[in-house]
């Protein structure tokens, strides 16, 4: 599907539901419309939500039903342009100027330049999707950074002149909301706030996402999964760990134990916090029953 | 797309005279396609209620419009949230604006006030217009706060504030950062410098260049219980909140009572009366009953405010005497103490000597704090606050040795 253009493949935020599920991600109307116009509208798209409701696995099934392949910038606090943009092989550079003698050389030729994600996704002759995970990490520096990239899909290389984008890349951004963004970022991309899946939704993940777990099981899981994350939880359980939940519990149940302590047993898999486990497991043999019941 | 006929247009979108004089406005609205005033009087009543939206983001939603059909108001809700980005804390009044706007449904927008509820205030991105609405409505015990702020004489705490301001950020622990100084000693080689300076000197070797990492202050929260027992101390806590907003790199100042609401951006204007005056009208809580295990709660679920807690000095300037159970409270500051670097209670009764923690609220939170002072006075509480970078036992083994 490489040689179709992204636009073609997003006709309507119908259709682009219809290629996440079938890349097994189950998109709501909302986020599909969201990803239809960031694709259409050529912007950024900026994914904001509690961790665990599938963030990052949106970049990934949007990468896949475009058939383009994924280049991922992980943010962290402290990360700059030569972790984002390019470095040059310093070590390489020297060498080369060792074994030049008399002779000149370009040190800052192609051999020598190091390319990051971002330059990496403007130099590939195909249009690439890009995702930059966890933004909120960084510092407002590096945003600032990403704005002039955002803006224009362009890099300075001061030694080399301007690098334009070959293939005008689809970019989706996520953060957890653990600081607020700039304005600046948030107005030049398409926004969509991802929400916990309501259990119906959240029953047909787990069915997509599980390797053999009964309608019935996916049913209970996210009931009872809804019900936990009413709670006032250090941390709430995100989609993944209901999937790991539900398969953990369908293993040990074939391992004979019976239904509710399967659920009970494998509850390490869902909450991952000494703290909330504690808090939780009193309660927890009563929000399974009345799952399955 | 660009089909001039089509009255959502992006060209026509993109004619939007946003920061134009009001009679050049009032013309291009004229030429505006009759269909398109809806959706750019939308945008503007979003603007008029302080949601920021840029006039790109107004040319979006009209394309996003277009490309959308409409087939319904569904498709206009969905291409509005996805373009106008309202923050997710103000999606209920975002609701609200929509279903007035097109609907005709004004019931929704007044905004309802849950009693019980602890509330989170937030004034982070607040306008003038805004603050204006909130200052109109100050009640009487919000002003007898305010004179209390303006009368009381505190010339002598002032000199200790000044000079607290200006010995903040180096006095706070700091910790090692990912980002890398220039050294002229001990530090690791930086190559790229190293050869710029060789290519520029024609491959002579000059001395090597370093860096080393940097040293960054930690960020300092400030937790005042403005509640009714705290009273006396309030009008010193917020004076001792805008020297630390004032003096550090990075402080988070919030107050809880009944409510927690979070003060920093009103304490960052540079007068000082000002600034608590703007920061006193945004509190509605004054003078209330202490909810500290909900209101600490309420700041840790919210990551934007729980992720500033991670490796910071948290001071929490209050008498931790609760209403109702602690079970809450202890949860709330197991959790506090887990993330932060230093946490500690500042509480005025601790200036009494008789003072023990004995109550069962502070026995049972003793053993999850760092520092447990006396916070009576401007003075214990700045020369505390300065101190921080320096180790001192757990609160807990001090209080065994004193009880």
């Amino acid at each position: 599907m490489n040689g179709t253009s992204a636009e073609t493949v997003a006709t309507s935020p119908e259709a682009v539901a219809q290629h996440l599920a079938a890349s097994r991600y189950l998109a709501d109307d909302s986020l599909a419309t969201a990803i239809f116009l960031a694709i259409r509208l050529g912007k950024p798209l900026l994914l904001e939500g509690a961790p665990g409701v599938g963030k990052t696995e949106a970049a990934k099934a949007i990468a896949e039903f475009l058939g383009r392949d994924l280049v991922r910038l992980q943010c962290y606090e402290g990360i700059d342009a030569a972790h984002a943009l390019y470095e040059w092989n310093y070590q390489r550079q020297l060498l080369a100027i060792r074994h030049a003698g008399d002779h000149e050389i370009d040190i800052y030729d192609d051999r020598f330049l190091i390319a990051r994600p971002l330059l990496q996704v403007l130099r590939a002759p195909e249009q690439r999707v890009l995702l930059v995970d966890e933004i909120d990490r960084s510092d407002h520096e590096f945003e600032a950074l990403l704005l002039e990239f955002l803006s224009d899909f362009q890099i300075s290389i001061p030694e080399r002149g301007t690098i334009r984008a070959a293939a005008q890349p689809i970019v989706i951004l996520t953060s957890n909301r653990t600081r607020e963004l700039a304005e600046a970022l948030r107005r030049r991309c398409v926004y969509h706030w991802i929400g916990y899946p309501d259990a119906e939704r959240e029953a047909a993940i787990i069915m997509l996402r599980a390797g053999d777990v009964a309608g019935a099981t996916a049913r209970a899981v996210a009931t009872a999964v809804q019900t936990i994350r009413a709670r006032p939880l250090a941390k709430p359980p995100g989609i993944a760990e209901a999937v790991e939940w539900a398969n953990a519990a369908t293993i040990l149940e074939k391992g004979g134990s019976p239904w509710p302590e399967a659920f009970r047993r494998a509850i390490g898999v869902l909450i991952k916090d000494e703290e909330d486990l504690s808090y939780i497991a009193p309660e927890l043999g009563r929000i399974v029953e009345e799952a399955m019941g | 797309m660009r089909d001039v006929d089509n009255p959502f247009s992006p060209s026509t979108g993109r004619r939007c005279p946003e920061g134009a004089d009001e009679g050049h406005r009032q013309r291009r609205l004229e030429s505006f396609p009759r269909a398109a005033a809806p959706l750019l009087g939308f945008a503007r009543l979003l603007r008029r209620y302080g949601l920021a939206v840029a006039p790109e983001q107004i040319s979006n939603f009209m394309q996003a419009v277009t490309l959308l059909g409409p087939r319904s108001m569904a498709d206009i809700r969905e291409a509005a949230l996805a373009t106008l980005a309202p923050p997710p804390d103000r999606r209920d009044e975002f609701e609200a604006h929509f279903q007035s706007h097109f609907y005709d449904n004004t019931s929704a927008v007044v905004e309802g006030d849950a009693d019980e509820e602890t509330r989170i205030k937030d004034d982070g991105g607040a306008d003038d217009e805004r603050t204006e609405t909130e200052q109109s409505q100050e009640g009487g015990e919000l002003s007898s706060a305010l004179e209390q702020l303006s009368t009381r004489d505190f010339q002598r705490d002032d000199d200790r504030l000044t000079a607290f301001r200006r010995k903040l950020s180096a006095a706070l622990p700091a910790r090692r950062s990912f980002r890398t100084v220039r050294t002229p000693s001990r530090g690791k080689l930086d190559l790229r410098r190293s050869l710029r300076e060789i290519v520029s000197a024609d491959g002579d070797v000059p001395s090597p260049l370093l860096r080393r990492r940097q040293s960054v202050p930690r960020k300092l929260l400030l937790l005042i219980d403005v509640s009714g027992s705290m009273k006396l101390h309030t009008a010193d806590y917020l004076k001792l909140a805008h020297a630390a907003v004032q003096g550090a790199d990075r402080a988070e100042i919030f107050t809880f009572g009944t409510r927690l609401t979070r003060i920093t951006t009103a304490l960052r204007i540079r007068d000082r009366d000002q600034a608590l005056a703007r920061a006193a009208a945004q509190v509605d809580d004054w003078d209330g009953g202490t909810r500290m295990g909900p209101t600490l709660l309420a700041f840790l679920s919210v990551p934007r405010f729980s992720s500033f807690a991670r490796g910071a000095a948290i001071v929490i300037l209050s008498d931790a005497l609760e209403r109702g159970g602690h079970g809450e409270l202890e949860t709330a500051m197991r959790r506090l103490s887990a993330r932060a670097f230093r946490l500690s209670l500042a509480t005025p009764l601790a200036s009494d000597p008789r003072f023990r923690p004995a109550t069962a609220a502070l026995r049972a939170i003793l053993p999850d704090l760092d520092d447990l002072i006396d916070g009576s006075s401007v003075k214990s509480l700045t020369d505390f606050i300065l101190s921080l970078a320096r180790p001192a036992p757990a609160a807990s083994t001090i209080w065994k040795r004193v009880s």
